[in-house]
């Protein structure tokens, strides 16, 4: 009997052994990022004094208004969802080894997509005309992400080059197509409204936070469960960590390469159609103000790890949303979330620095 | 006599390993002195500390019998050190003798190149150390032995006077380490000091006056070279006793396991690599491929597994012609593949054993489950078995590849490419920069896989290994098989002349 007790004893304190070393190995990988929050936001203060504001009052303003109250919230997670799936794609294609940098366009052509969806049937129910739509647009954007990967596997053009440019025939086959074909009436260039059936509810009222942020964290999960747990993850990390030995491993790269970029597309044009869908129940042109840019910042802040994504798409939107409440309180123009953004990145982006700060100040085990 | 070289009780230490424990080393003046050990014991560690490339936590270092603070190669440059680095630092696109004189360019009114004096110069220094070099041919045109000497050239024409050589056979044909032990007893009637790392024993014991053999770094023997015979240094470099031959059972069958046909490649550079390449390998059988590297090996293996297509001719196995099959199917086919240079082709560094373990055999049952989901259990059974029946030394199944030994990360990869009950094995440079004790388990292993039925592939630099191991023998020259021996009927001597493009006696 007593050899049974220590038999669970020791098996409880292995466990909890593991979960420490684990919980630490976690810590230690985002440590830079943390810090790198900080001192932006330090960075961010002394900009604020140096223009004659009070930080403190201007970063209280910015956290209620991003999470004082249900509203703040509310629209905190508005503003992050669309950079949750731009972000997951761009850390998508990265896990392959490649540069998606057109999730914007990506974003606009999967929009047009579900809008058009959207607006085109009428009477279905919804079960139908929501998952209809949707699927539009991660049809749509994966067929942007798949001419830059045909492009690339076929005559080797740079994805850097070619999903950037298809971003801007994005943005100006949207702008055409919302200001001719397919303009409402009136002065703005919008779409007409989708039929009510294919729209995602709104889920915090009178926020415009809709069912889009349910499936951007379906997706988290579903892309952390793809990348570990699946044999096509597992291929595309093989060749995004060595195509070489990939290759000696019998895994295609080609197939992976393509697969992965049209993924990668399908999510941000996801994340277009529950923008649609959910926020605008319309295309309306520059509906964007550059999530697809912010996805990419995202996913370096996020430490390329899917739930840190959603970590850092949440401090996105929150500076976004406080911002705005800070501006309207405070004074201070809005331009300094803009700085305090920049600086994140510029942090998250300069590891190096970050490094040898810790060093000084005695995190000697964190540079190992 | 006083000391050229004396460190006392150099220790240093790494995050996880002590690299250097009190190291003793004297290296006296005008001597030949080898350092062996196997590789992780701390002989690079220790010459980094020498050239100023590592600081040592403890211990001094005297430089002709004066103590030094040594803190950059630039300090051991000025007190009389050169080191020629396993891997040349040499400009391709130069010559001879602008590549020697990099760096201390003698000028013309402190603008213009003196070219004319320092060809003087250095055409002194070759003829002092009868190092023979066309001073004006760009370095690229060369066969490796001869940039070596180049290296060689470089360090002199720096005022070295103690020169460091690491792993400096590695790279040469036998009689390219012939030529090189020419001129490092040259150096020596010179009066110049010669350090030579190695862990070759046989190459040691040829040309060094002394030796110091480092064991996980300490020094665990400094014997006189004359007085010391091969197996006992072995003994005393890795602890315990070692196989040199292995005893082959040779069992003859004429079942054709691969067979090529005219096979013919090009290289990167779009050059003719193999000319028309016909073999036939069995099974029992280890059919060695001979060569000095760059003769077409690289891209005979790359061929073979699917890497690189082949211009002309076929592939058969088991007289399937498998041409045209990728390098996916092939491994289905039971085509096992141990590469050259394991970083680049072997292993995915950052992935764990276990996934590294499973690369390959990922997509098939019970690995995978309808080749959508990973099977974790299996897998994880799957490689603490291996870990443990290849004694791969690894923290656990999750570590890193990249945080393993040279000579761990190619257990994995032969654990990996062994177990996967291949009927063919091409193995390419399977012991490159592996230690005696690593390279002495990858060969037995390489020739149990033969006993047991497989047909094996071995293409290797190194004579000595294709000796060891192969029941044929074959010799690439230029992109061709231009002979192949029976082992009992040829001699050193012989395939050194064939591997060199001479005809055979």
């Amino acid at each position: 009997m007593a050899e049974k007790t220590r038999e669970q004893y020791l098996e409880t304190k292995e466990l909890l052994r593991r979960f420490f070393s684990r919980l630490e190995l976690e810590l230690r990988r985002i440590l830079p990022q943390i810090i790198a929050i900080l001192a932006a936001f330090l960075a961010g203060a002394i900009v604020l004094l140096l223009t004659g504001y009070s930080p403190i009052e201007a970063y209280g303003a910015l956290m209620r208004g991003a999470f004082g109250d249900a509203f703040g919230v509310g629209q905190t997670f508005t503003q992050a969802t669309p950079i949750i799936f731009t972000a997951l794609a761009f850390l998508f294609a990265f896990k392959s080894g490649l540069f998606n940098i057109g999730a914007e366009g990506q974003l606009l052509v999967g929009g047009f997509a579900a809008a058009l969806v959207g607006i085109s049937f009428d009477g279905l129910p919804s079960f139908v005309h929501v998952p209809m739509a949707l699927l539009a647009g991660a049809l749509a954007g994966g067929l942007w992400g798949f001419i830059p990967a045909i492009l690339k596997a076929k005559l080797g053009a740079h994805e850097v080059i070619t999903t950037m440019m298809l971003s801007y025939v994005a943005f100006y086959v949207t702008g055409y197509l919302v200001n001719y074909p397919y303009k409402a009436p009136g002065w703005v260039s919008q779409t007409p409204p989708i039929a009510p059936s294919a729209e995602l509810p709104r889920i915090l009222q009178p926020t415009q936070l809709s069912a889009s942020i349910l499936i951007a964290v379906i997706l988290v999960g579903l892309t952390h469960y793809t990348l570990q747990k699946t044999t096509f993850g597992y291929e595309v990390r093989a060749i995004g960590l060595n195509p070489a030995a990939a290759e000696s491993g019998g895994i295609s790269i080609t197939r992976g390469m393509i697969l992965a970029l049209v993924i990668s597309g399908a999510m941000a044009g996801l994340g277009g159609a529950g923008e649609v869908m959910g926020v605008h129940r319309r295309f309306i042109e520059g509906f964007s103000p550059g999530y697809g840019w912010d996805g990419l910042a995202v996913a370096l802040v996020g430490g390329l790890n899917p739930v840190g994504v959603l970590l850092a798409a949440v401090l996105f939107g929150a500076l976004r949303s406080g911002g705005m409440v800070m501006t309207r309180v405070t004074g201070v123009p809005l331009d300094i979330v803009s700085i305090l953004q920049a600086l994140v990145i510029l942090f998250v982006a300069a590891p190096m620095l970050i490094r040898y700060l810790l060093k000084r100040g005695g995190f000697k085990w964190l540079s190992s | 006599m006083t000391t050229a070289i004396e460190m006392n009780g150099i220790t240093k230490t790494f995050p996880s390993v002590v690299a250097n424990d009190k190291i003793d080393f004297v290296v006296e003046k005008g001597e030949i002195h080898g350092l062996l050990g196997e590789n992780g014991a701390g002989k690079t560690v220790l010459m980094n500390i020498l050239y100023g490339l590592d600081r040592p936590d403890e211990g001094q270092i005297f430089v002709n019998g004066k103590e030094v603070e040594m803190d950059s190669p630039a300090t051991a440059i000025k007190l009389g050190i050169g080191m020629v680095h396993q891997h040349f630092m040499l400009v391709p696109s130069l010559t001879v003798a602008e590549n020697i004189i990099l760096g201390k360019e003698l000028t013309k009114n402190k603008v213009l190149l003196d070219m004319n004096r320092m060809l003087n110069d250095v055409k002194d220094f070759c003829e002092r150390y009868k190092l023979e070099v066309d001073l004006k041919a760009p370095v690229y045109t060369l066969p490796v032995g001869v940039q070596q000497r180049v290296e060689i050239l470089k360090a002199l024409y720096r005022g070295a006077d103690i020169l460091i050589l690491d792993e400096p056979t590695s790279v040469l044909t036998p009689q390219e380490v012939e030529e090189l032990f020419k001129a490092v007893r040259a150096l020596k009637e010179q009066g110049k000091t010669v350090i030579f790392i190695s862990h070759k024993l046989k190459e040691v014991l040829a040309i060094c006056d002394r030796i110091t053999v480092l064991r996980r770094g300490k020094v665990v023997g400094a014997v006189k070279a004359d007085e010391t015979i091969l197996g006992e240094l072995a003994e005393t470099m890795v602890g315990r006793k070692v196989v040199f031959t292995f005893k082959k059972k040779r069992i003859k069958t004429r079942e054709v396991v691969l067979k090529t046909e005219n096979l013919k490649a090009i290289d990167d550079r779009g050059l003719p690599a193999l000319k028309g390449v016909d073999f036939e390998v069995c099974a029992f059988e280890i059919l060695g491929i001979a060569g000095v590297e760059g003769n077409g090996q690289t891209e005979l293996v790359e061929v073979l597994t699917g890497l690189r297509k082949a211009t002309e001719g076929k592939i058969l196995v088991d007289n399937n012609d498998i041409t045209k099959a990728s390098p996916g199917e092939r491994i289905r086919l039971g085509i096992s593949h141990v590469p050259e240079d394991r970083h680049k082709r072997g292993l995915i560094p950052d992935f764990s054993v276990m996934e590294n373990l499973i690369l390959g055999s990922h997509n098939k049952p019970p690995f995978t489950v309808g080749r959508v989901r990973l099977n974790f259990e299996k897998i994880s059974n799957y490689a603490k078995r291996l870990i443990k029946d290849f004694s791969i030394k690894t923290p656990n199944k999750d570590t890193p590849v990249r945080h393993l030994s040279g000579g761990t990360q190619q257990r994995v990869v032969v654990a990996r490419e062994f177990s996967r009950k291949p009927k063919l094995i091409i193995a390419s440079q399977p012991t490159r920069g592996l230690d005696v004790g690593a390279t002495e388990y990858v060969r037995k292993k390489l020739v149990e896989m033969r006993d047991q039925g497989c047909a094996v592939l071995l293409i290797s630099a190194d004579l000595d290994e294709i000796w060891a191991l192969s029941d044929r023998i074959a010799v690439i020259y230029e992109g061709e098989i231009v002979a192949i021996k029976d082992p009992e009927k040829t001699s050193e001597r012989e395939l050194g002349l064939l591997m060199a493009g001479g005809k055979s006696g």
